[in-house]
């Protein structure tokens, strides 16, 4: 079994921000805004070096989205930076309209998704993005694992014409993927190679699905697991090839389990090759106050929870 | 010098499209649309410095951006009739497969419109970010938009506003319809908003009023003013005073026409008072 291991941990949201960095030094027409929490997203670096193309909106995420859309009309490139709550369900009909609906090459990059947001509580912590967003006709969604492919997404994403939710985070977290990778939109990685069940993961759980599944593996099941960090569109045929050998799987993601990755991979499996499935996301609830690990565990998303659920979906081969 | 009337010929007929349009298909916005009709004549006749054929980007081009995308019938029938798309293509407003979505939309591929508008109060926030992007560009040409008095009452319109004066947006040109009618009655029945113009001041605006803003003669001289106040480190307002409803009698000064069809009776009376200037579609 491949295994992986990690020197550093760093939050993905700097890997945001030095992707920004360097599309300000490789891509003039990128522009970036921010919603008054520029050291939370990690624009410095940019802003430093770029400040004709920065542009403080203040607290207001609504008029942040219509003028990232007006910007794009003139041939710029807007990347707007606010958290994942304010970049998505406060200001959804913005992005539905102005964005989204009108085609426009704007990315959203939403920081401090999910729990691990930690101490600010349910206020903060969306955990309805993924689904609102991957509604929205002609949305890419992104979820990168760690701080080098959240960096490679960035910077890959300036290159895709069209609206993108780019969702990152705040916690540190293992760096365990490669620092040269191409990051390609709509392409899983296959992490480890398994037989008995496939483990397809989004965003800081990729990393806990590794962890579980070396777990796994001295109980002697082989898990293969898939990082799937672009959720729409969906990498269908990954999904059913690694099925198909498998048998069974478990989708893991800090997210509700209504909307999320779980659901679109149910959607796919549903439809070509219906396969048990357990999912390990949250049961429809907000979160709450708390230190990331104690919230990961209390809501049952860390590799204990994924091999618990390996273990279920297993018996229901 | 312009010939005004030209336009006010120009007028009537885009008067015909609008209750035509609406007539046909039995829903859509007469009321507003007949409005502003003097401004969107005005404005793609006269005022607009628009370059051959049409691009998303236009860049080295005057650029309008309508927030209340519910009069588009007007909006349609002066962009068909200035040579954005075929005046026939009018027929189709509203229709099944058409370009002509009930309210404006880039995802038919319509040309002449740059924005989706229809949920009101994101106009001016686009307007913003086009005028910025001009900025960028070291493109010294304007950018327009229109916004109705009712659709004010959207918040974000006043975090645009703040922030348009607070960033010396100051090659931008917004106009209010200020015909103090929305759907549920008059904006002071419905929310009264106070002055507008002591609003926009207090946020940093330079505000001018265009008291007739159904005389061509007037809008002219009132934009040509406007214009000659950009580039002065503010954002520059201007609260056109329209009636709704405008030139056809039993329409106007109400907001019972805001989203009704007339009935054929009704549009026979109305064509009466507009006679054919530049041919129906």
């Amino acid at each position: 079994m491949k295994t992986y291991t990690y020197t550093e941990k760093k939050d993905t949201r700097s890997g945001f921000g030095a992707g920004l960095a360097e599309l300000g030094r490789t891509n003039p027409n990128v522009v970036a805004l921010c919603a008054d929490l520029i050291g939370s997203l990690k624009m410095n670096e940019f802003i430093d070096e770029n400040p004709e193309r920065f542009f403080q909106i203040g607290i207001a995420e609504a008029n942040m989205m219509g003028i990232a859309a007006g910007l794009t009309i003139g041939g710029k490139i807007p990347f707007t930076g606010t958290f994942a709550n304010f970049s998505t369900g406060r200001v959804y009909d913005q992005i539905r309209q102005s964005i989204a609906y009108s085609g426009k090459n704007v990315k959203i990059c939403a920081s401090h998704a999910g729990l691990t947001l930690g101490e600010d509580g349910a206020t903060h912590q969306i955990l309805e993005d993924i689904g609102l967003m991957k509604m929205l006709p002609g949305m890419v969604v992104i979820n990168p694992c760690d701080y080098n492919q959240t960096k490679a997404a960035t910077i890959a994403i300036a290159d895709y014409d069209g609206p993108v939710y780019l969702r990152f985070g705040r916690p540190s977290v293992p760096i365990f993927t490669p620092a040269d990778q191409k990051f390609e939109i709509g392409k899983a990685v296959q992490l480890t190679e398994g037989t008995d069940v496939t483990i397809v993961a989004t965003g800081h759980l990729v990393w806990e699905a590794l962890e579980a599944s070396k777990v796994l593996n001295e109980a002697g099941i082989s898990a293969e697991v898939i990082n799937i960090h672009t959720i729409k569109p969906l990498d269908d045929k990954a999904i059913l090839d690694s099925v198909a050998k498998t048998g069974c799987i478990v989708t893991a993601e800090e997210h509700n389990h209504l909307g999320g990755l779980g659901e679109s991979v149910a959607r796919v499996l549903a439809q070509h090759k219906p396969t048990p499935q357990e999912f390990v996301a949250t049961n429809d609830t907000f979160g709450e106050s708390g230190t990331p690990a104690q919230l990961m565990e209390k809501y049952g998303l860390n590799s204990d929870a994924i091999v618990k659920a390996v273990k279920t979906v297993i018996k229901r081969k | 010098m312009p010939n005004i009337k030209e336009l006010n010929d120009f007028t009537t007929q885009v008067r015909r499209d609008i209750i035509r349009m609406v007539h046909k298909v039995n829903s859509g916005h007469p009321g507003g649309s007949l409005g502003c009709a003097e401004f969107f004549v005005s404005l793609y006749q006269e005022i607009l410095e628009t370059k051959e054929g049409f691009d998303m980007d236009g860049i080295g081009e005057d650029l309008f951006f309508l927030s209340n995308g519910h009069i588009s019938p007007v909006y349609y029938s002066v962009l068909a009739r200035s040579g954005y798309f075929p005046v026939e293509e009018l027929n189709t407003f509203r229709l099944l497969n058409t370009r002509l979505q009930g309210h404006p939309t880039t995802h038919e591929g319509l040309p002449g419109i740059r924005i989706a508008s229809g949920s009101l109060g994101q106009g001016m926030s686009v307007a913003i970010g086009a005028a910025q992007a001009k900025k960028l560009n070291n493109d010294d040409h304007l950018i327009y938009s229109l916004h109705g008095d009712g659709e004010l009452q959207e918040g974000q319109n006043w975090e645009a506003i703040m922030y348009a004066s607070a960033k010396k947006v100051d090659n931008l040109i917004s106009t209010v319809d200020l015909n103090q009618q929305q759907i549920d009655g008059s904006t002071d029945d419905v929310l009264p908003m106070g002055s507008l113009k002591a609003k926009f001041e207090a946020f940093g605006w330079i505000v001018i009023d265009i008291e007739k803003g159904n005389d061509i003669e007037a809008i002219l001289k009132g934009m040509a003013e406007a214009k000659s106040l950009t580039g002065k480190g503010k954002p520059v307002c201007v609260l056109l005073h329209t009636v709704m409803g405008n030139g056809i009698d039993f329409m106007m000064h109400t907001h019972a026409w805001h989203g009704k069809a007339p009935n054929d009776e009704q549009l026979a009376n109305g064509l009466a008072q507009n006679p054919e200037t530049l041919g129906d579609y």
